[in-house]
């Protein structure tokens, strides 16, 4: 049974159910029980058209579900009074989908799960244990997700930004528990960007793929973090950077330049960097000039400084630090490096310890704690 | 079969009889002291005795119940000379502000004469996992 085909399979015909006349809720419902057919029937009957099958049989529930309920008569009359709509093209019936799973009314979490579950195909319980809540947990911020956008028009073309953030959300919870949502979501934005022809949901696609390729490298064997500098290059994934950086050329040359195609053109040419001493670091904050007249984000003018620090050198990334808001997070850790370079050891080591007591993450924590200890160390030497 | 907290103090404690702050330490003696964390971890769940782990950031924010309206916020009531936990709940919530929120209504919680008992409540964040970005 090929789960990965079943969970591609899912949206198409959770789109085809929705544009026939079935309410979201309903739908979804026939739709996870056709799966559950599937997995039981398929593996001594292999279907031919396997998306045909599921359309069929779900459609069948969906249809026995209305019928088994009380206001049957009036909903038989909806349904017979709708149009013969036809197979209608699976694509852009993913599409709204995407929309409707990403829709505003949501909250950014009820998004996520809801994009999972119903574009992914994953489990309510794949999806809790990912996100290390209990299924019950889940199971209702689905289900409230779902009443929530069920009055939604299906065939209104949504915001693709919205679309974008959400994945890139799922992105970056990466990996815990027994579903790779890294990988995940780099498998729904390339079924996205199969589907709608858009440079920024390319650059998205470009930039997880990009960062995915350097995923092994980033921590070491007892789970501590390892720097980029540090990165054993050796390992990263040559065939996801080439297809990363090949995907971002096509979207850059349409000229129409987004926040995702700037970042993925930083992480380009990190990868591109045969030794961490060869970076293009002139051209990284240019890079991300363009990026802070996008987006206007403290914390992208937080990352320029740090590669003004690598191209002009420590003292003019402290210049560029000096004027950004103090409480930024990691301005702490970054203020610790660029005084660490600019050989200020003492500063750098108290910074450190500072900033490790702000650290967001455990990873991250002892990372920190370690630099001011190296130094530390260094100093009683 | 009872389950116990096990609170690993900031300040509040007695002092370490190897008392040395962290920063201090050589960076093996820090990989040393997290191998020797995991390993116990491990242990545990080999022995099905190992619930749930979670480290906590330092700050932490005492907020109340005051009626309606914004809830406030302070640095806390200073314990003296122990702390007391009699109980915690975990919620996973969008932000900062919606987590006030749900502890402001917590604090509001019916005590003697029905009335809300207007308890200070520490609320904490969990260290999440790292982002898949840094970089």
């Amino acid at each position: 049974m090929d789960e990965i085909l079943l969970r591609s399979l899912t949206p198409s015909v959770l789109g085809i159910l929705v544009r026939r006349g079935a309410d979201f809720a309903a739908a979804e419902d026939a739709v996870q029980d056709a799966l559950v057919e599937a997995v039981r029937v398929w593996p001594a009957d292999p279907p031919r058209d396997p998306k045909g099958w599921l359309v069929t049989v779900a459609w069948r529930r969906f249809l026995d579900a209305t019928r088994a309920d009380s206001a049957r008569r009036r909903r038989e009359d909806l349904v017979g009074e709708e149009p013969e709509r036809g197979p209608a093209p699976a694509v852009d019936d993913t599409l709204q989908l995407y929309f409707l799973c990403a829709h505003p009314s949501l909250t950014p979490s009820s998004a996520v799960a809801l994009t999972l579950r119903a574009v992914g195909g994953l489990t309510t319980r794949q999806i809790a244990r990912a996100y290390l809540v209990p299924e019950a947990t889940m199971a209702q911020r689905i289900s409230r997700a779902k009443r929530t956008v069920s009055g939604v028009q299906f065939d209104r073309t949504g915001d693709v930004a919205t679309v974008l953030r959400v994945l890139y959300l799922v992105f970056n919870e990466g990996y815990s528990g027994d579903v790779d949502l890294a990988a995940e979501a780099i498998r729904l934005t390339r079924q996205l960007a199969a589907t709608i022809d858009h440079p920024e949901v390319a650059g998205l696609l470009a930039l997880m793929l990009l960062h995915h390729a350097r995923r092994a490298t980033r921590t070491a064997a007892d789970g501590s973090l390892v720097p980029l500098a540090e990165q054993e290059r050796g390992r990263w994934d040559t065939g996801a950077i080439a297809e990363g950086v090949r995907i971002l050329q096509a979207a850059l040359a349409r000229d129409r330049l987004g926040e995702f195609q700037a970042q993925a053109a930083i992480a380009a040419l990190h990868a591109d960097a045969p030794t961490a001493e060869e970076t293009d670091w002139v051209q990284i904050v240019e890079w991300y000039d363009e990026l802070v007249r996008l987006t206007d984000s403290p914390v992208v003018r937080l990352n320029r400084a740090v590669a003004v620090g690598e191209a002009d050198g420590p003292r003019a990334g402290l210049a560029a630090l000096a004027a950004l808001d103090e409480s930024l997070p990691r301005h702490t850790a970054v203020a610790a490096y660029l005084h660490e370079r600019d050989g200020d050891l003492a500063t750098a080591a108290r910074l450190y310890v500072e900033a490790a007591r702000k650290a967001p993450n455990l990873a991250e924590r002892d990372h920190l704690t370690r630099q001011a200890a190296r130094l530390n160390a260094r100093g009683r030497r | 079969m009872p389950k116990y907290l096990l609170l690993k103090h900031y300040r509040g404690a007695p002092t370490a009889v190897n008392d040395v702050p962290m920063d201090q330490w050589t960076p093996e003696e820090i990989s040393d002291h997290v191998q020797y964390m995991h390993d116990f971890a491990a242990r545990l769940e080999e022995t099905g005795e190992f619930v749930d782990g979670q480290a906590l950031a330092p700050g932490g924010t005492f907020v109340r119940y005051d009626g309606e309206g914004r809830p406030p916020v302070t640095d806390g009531p200073f314990a003296e000379t122990k702390d007391l936990i009699a109980g915690w709940m975990v919620i996973d919530v969008d932000s900062y502000e919606r987590a006030v929120e749900l502890a402001g209504e917590l604090s509001a919680a019916p005590g003697a004469g029905g009335k809300p008992i207007h308890e200070w409540l520490e609320l904490r964040p969990f260290l999440a996992a790292p982002p898949t970005i840094t970089e």
